[in-house]
């Protein structure tokens, strides 16, 4: 199993800052799916035989954390609000508007491997409701018109 | 540490500086709830059950994770207190099903007690319950998830007591739930630890489900027959059409050395005491068949044929072979037998560690044995040869605990990268064979630098399971060798624990360098649950019960007289039954022709008799085969590889089958033998056995429990294993013990301070079991448990072959 050579870089500087390997974990698993795109069986092994854990152990972290995931998702994923504020504010109804334009529902991927379509609890926006996360950059105060915009020019970036 | 003073419930209690709560309850009897706290393992707090309200804090407390502080205000029964427990269950309730009419665990359910003890009468969730199908994890473990209550004993005990890791929790929240290593199995030890410490019915074992209810058992506490560490596992047994059945065994009387464990052969490879080739009636060679016939005409035929031959050939022309599974008074018996009944010394049995080497070396000396719960204790341990996590598992968790529990040091010696490695503080690999030259380079002889520190890992495949220590080379080796012996030699208290590659007088140097060291002791391990039991009882052609040599003037050659020139051993008799010398031989629940590769031939000529429960390679070709019952089936005591000896309970019967202390009788009885000579019974002691009893009933048990306790109760018949006991504690050297604590269930160690001389053996008469722990001598194989669990792990080839 190789990392980059980014990877690496961190990887080392960071595990000395715990007390133990094993605290290591998340922010490693983070980094490697940023990489990879998902935790694959082979990405699990090696993480545990570094931080000498089990790959058991790696799996129940995983399974903890919602924002892990050991299946691939598509290049942007999608993740829609639909907690108390954004609620309010037509989360949901943005939800059902994303499934209806991309033709997936929740933690489906569309068949290009473009986009991942997620539910997700608050992602502390609520300030400018409804927002809407694609991998690491933030959409707020959203609307259906807005949201299609948004999508079309991920679409462009994506099949450039 | 210091005490601190707190109240709880308005009682006064005083518990040392560090104690937890729920603990400090415990010892002034007031009973905190809880599913999710044991003692030894981490600390969870996730049951939520042992909440308890303490003053100037705001909300309720988990008892389990507050440590006492001084001067604290604790209620453990207001109102208060009382609708939290509720509450608590009513959420663990919540999606448990009601399947208790069918579950295991109905009857001895954690769950369901304390929904009895605090529990709503009624719970508010309408909503139907969501069902997940059981699941196999392994031929032992079975998981019925919508059951479990998410408490993780099972996960720490697995993990932090087995060091096995092999359960975990998957997901969050309500959908949390206990996952196995594999995907949808498990690879592991199959201890079955996490189905005996599960509260509620969530794992269930393999060979008990659905077999019956836990109040139609009776549970008798008893001595695994397997390894020779002396774990005692509580046997559930129920009456069936042919006497009474062990249906189960765990873990239920905690009160053995072995505490909380058990390993896979411990609770489940008992069943090989109903398994159906099992020999019900004696079997005659007739025509060349072995053909059923009557215990008398065996017993006649057995005891004719020993007179003949010890009459008109001798007694030289007969062998005996003991057994190192039959109980202390049956080895003694045996070995009184061959002396005075057969007149021979060729008596012989399956040796798997130099025991009378140990004994020569600690003569005289003080007390310098440690105990199987003194490993726990040590402050340091160094570990020669064997894997005990394979061979001796409660030793192995003895050592794994107390690093563990109380930061003890392990230094392990291996010539293989043995798992208990990850425990050690320091781990030194050795070419196989050179662990011999360790104790005269531990005792200072760089000499032996050469031989123990050359590469031993060369041509090895790599450990896989776990980081290996450094291997070193050369200089490097040398000087980790040396620093080794001087972490050593600082240690006080130090426990010696040896496998059988230290043998003769390598054992009598590891002794002289050992016991020079303040507080040293040590521990010879050997591999069958009574292994050490028929050394100590002499079952040796040269040795005597206690290592008394055979030529000399102990009280056995007083009491007993003995023939005046050793014996015969194995090897020898086998010589001698080639040559036609060995005209009879008497094997007592052994299999040498199976186990230790001796030519099934050896013996045609020789009238053969067999006591044994399985028609074995040995067995096939005796002339006689006496259906024996095994050590579940019948009382006595027992001594492991420690010296600690234990009570061994009757458990099952299997009607057709007899004690081999009773067939031992039998046959002397036959030969025209006064048995009032080889049982001491019936010796003028006089007891009020009820004839008193007044209106208070009761009176006459408690006599007898008195009378027992000291071993005056009177032995009324030949076949009273205690009348022999009382010889053993008289004869042998050691056994002198307290008989209440040993009647009381607990261990009674023997020293080897005051034994007979012992004597030099040949290092090839140790033939070590090599057992795992799946395999147990000949008895493993006819254990259905044992075979399905091999065959589980074994890997199977894919279904298409690569082109």
């Amino acid at each position: 199993m190789k990392f980059s050579e980014e990877f690496e870089t961190r990887f080392a500087e960071m595990v000395p800052h715990y007390p133990t390997k094993r605290s290591a974990l998340v922010p490693t698993l983070l980094y490697a799916q940023d990489e990879i795109g998902f935790l694959s069986d082979e990405v699990i092994a090696e993480i545990a035989s570094r931080l000498d854990l089990t790959e058991l152990e790696v799996r129940n972290v995983i399974s903890y954390y919602s924002m892990l995931t050991t299946k691939p998702r598509g290049k942007f994923n999608v993740q829609v609000c639909t907690n108390i504020s954004c609620m309010v504010r037509g989360g949901e109804e943005l939800l059902q508007h994303c499934a209806k334009k991309l033709g997936i529902g929740h933690k489906q991927t569309t068949p290009d491997g473009l986009f991942t379509l997620e539910e997700v609890e608050c992602i502390g926006a609520c300030s400018w409701a409804p927002a809407a996360q694609v991998n690491y950059d933030f959409h707020e105060n959203l609307t259906a018109e807005k949201m299609d915009r948004i999508l079309d020019e991920y679409r462009k970036t994506g099949t450039q | 540490m210091a005490d601190v003073n707190l109240t709880v419930d308005g009682k006064k209690v005083t518990a040392p500086a560090g104690t937890l709560l729920i603990e400090a309850c415990k010892s002034v009897g007031i009973e905190v709830p809880s599913f999710c706290y044991y003692p030894n393992l981490s600390l969870q707090g996730a049951c939520r059950m042992c909440l308890v309200k303490i003053e100037k804090m705001p909300k309720l407390q988990t008892a389990c994770t507050t440590v006492v502080s001084e001067g604290m205000i604790v209620t453990s029964n207001s109102d208060e207190v009382k609708q939290a427990r509720k509450s608590m269950i009513e959420m663990l309730l919540g999606n448990h099903p009601l399947d208790c009419p069918v579950c295991d665990a109905g009857g001895e359910c954690e769950l369901q007690d304390m929904t009895f003890s605090y529990g709503a009468a009624e719970s508010k969730f309408m909503e139907a319950k969501n069902h997940k199908d059981e699941q196999q994890w392994s031929p032992v473990v079975f998981f019925d998830r919508p059951r479990c209550i998410l408490c993780y004993r099972c996960v720490r005990v697995c993990g932090e007591g087995m060091d096995v890791w092999a359960l975990g929790v998957q997901n969050r929240g309500v959908s949390s739930l206990i996952a196995p290593n594999k995907e949808d199995h498990l690879e592991c030890e199959e201890c079955g630890m996490c189905i005996d410490i599960c509260p509620v019915g969530a794992l269930t074992s393999g060979a008990y489900r659905y077999k019956t209810r836990p109040w139609e058992m009776t549970h008798v506490g008893t001595v695994c027959t397997h390894c020779g560490d002396g774990c005692k596992t509580t046997l559930g047994v129920r009456r069936s059409d042919t006497g009474m059945e062990i249906v189960r065994g765990d873990n239920r009387d905690k009160s053995g050395t072995n505490g909380d464990f058990l390993c896979i052969k411990g609770r489940y490879a008992f069943d090989f005491a109903n398994h159906k080739e099992r020999v019900t009636q004696p079997l005659i060679r007739k025509n060349g068949k072995l053909t059923p016939s009557s215990w008398e005409e065996a017993f006649e035929l057995v005891g004719k044929k020993f007179a003949q031959v010890r009459d008109k050939d001798g007694g030289s022309a007969i062998g005996v072979i003991g057994s190192t599974r039959t109980t202390n008074e049956e080895a003694y018996l045996l070995s009184k037998f061959a002396r005075v009944v057969l007149k021979t010394n060729n008596v012989d049995h399956h040796r798997t560690a130099d025991f009378p080497t140990l004994a020569a070396s600690l003569r005289g000396k003080p007390d310098l044995t440690a105990s199987m719960a003194d490993v726990f204790n040590a402050s340091a341990m160094l570990l020669i040869g064997n894997d005990p996590t394979e061979q001796h598992p409660l030793l192995a968790w003895q050592i794994r605990n107390n690093v563990r529990l109380h930061r003890a040091r392990l230094y392990v010696v291996n010539s293989a990268p043995i798992k208990l490695r990850r425990q050690a503080t320091s781990f030194m690999q050795i070419a196989a064979g050179a662990e011999r030259k360790l104790a005269s380079f531990l005792a200072g002889d760089d000499g032996a630098l050469g031989a123990i520190a050359s590469d031993a890992r060369a041509g090895q495949p790599p450990a896989q399971d776990g980081p290996m220590g450094p291997s070193p080379h050369g200089s490097a080796a040398r000087e980790q060798w040396i620093a080794l012996r001087e972490k050593l030699r600082g240690e006080q208290n130090l426990v010696i624990i040896f496998g059988s590659e230290i043998r003769g007088n390598d054992i009598a140097s590891l002794v002289k360098w050992g016991s020079a060291m303040p507080g040293a002791r040590f521990i010879c391990l050997s591999d069958y649950a009574n292994s050490r039991g028929a050394a100590d009882m002499g079952l040796y052609p040269d040795l005597l019960p206690g290592y008394h040599p055979v030529p000399g003037a102990s009280e056995f050659h007083r009491e007993w007289g003995v023939p005046e020139t050793a014996g015969l051993d194995l090897a020898g008799m086998v010589e001698a039954g080639k040559s036609g010398k060995l005209k009879a031989l008497y094997v007592v629940g052994s299999n040498p022709v199976g186990r230790l590769n001796i030519d099934p031939f050896a013996f045609s000529n020789s009238f053969v008799v067999v006591q044994d429960m399985f028609l074995t390679e040995t067995a096939v070709m005796a002339d006689v085969v006496l259906p024996a019952a095994n050590a579940y089936e019948k009382g006595g005591t027992m001594t492991n590889t420690c010296g600690d000896v234990q009570l061994v309970k009757k458990a099952g019967e299997v009607s057709g089958t007899k004690s081999d202390f009773e067939m031992m009788v039998r046959i002397a009885d036959a030969m025209g033998f006064e048995v009032r000579k080889l049982v001491p019974f019936g010796g003028g002691t006089r007891a009020d056995m009820g004839q008193s009893r007044g209106a208070q009933s009761g009176e006459a048990d408690r006599h007898a429990v008195w009378l027992e306790m000291q071993g005056l109760e009177p032995k009324l018949s030949p076949l009273d294993p205690m009348a022999i006991l009382d010889e053993i504690q008289r004869l042998v050297p050691g056994y002198d013990i307290s008989r209440a604590n040993l009647l009381a269930g607990n261990s009674e160690h023997t020293s080897m301070t005051k034994t007979g001389p012992g004597a030099a053996h040949k290092a090839e008469s140790i033939q070590p079991a090599h057992d795992t722990l799946f395999t147990s001598g000949t008895l493993g194989r006819y254990s259905h448990t044992l075979k399905s669990v091999i065959e589980s792990h074994e890997v199977k080839p894919a279904e298409v072959a690569a082109d």
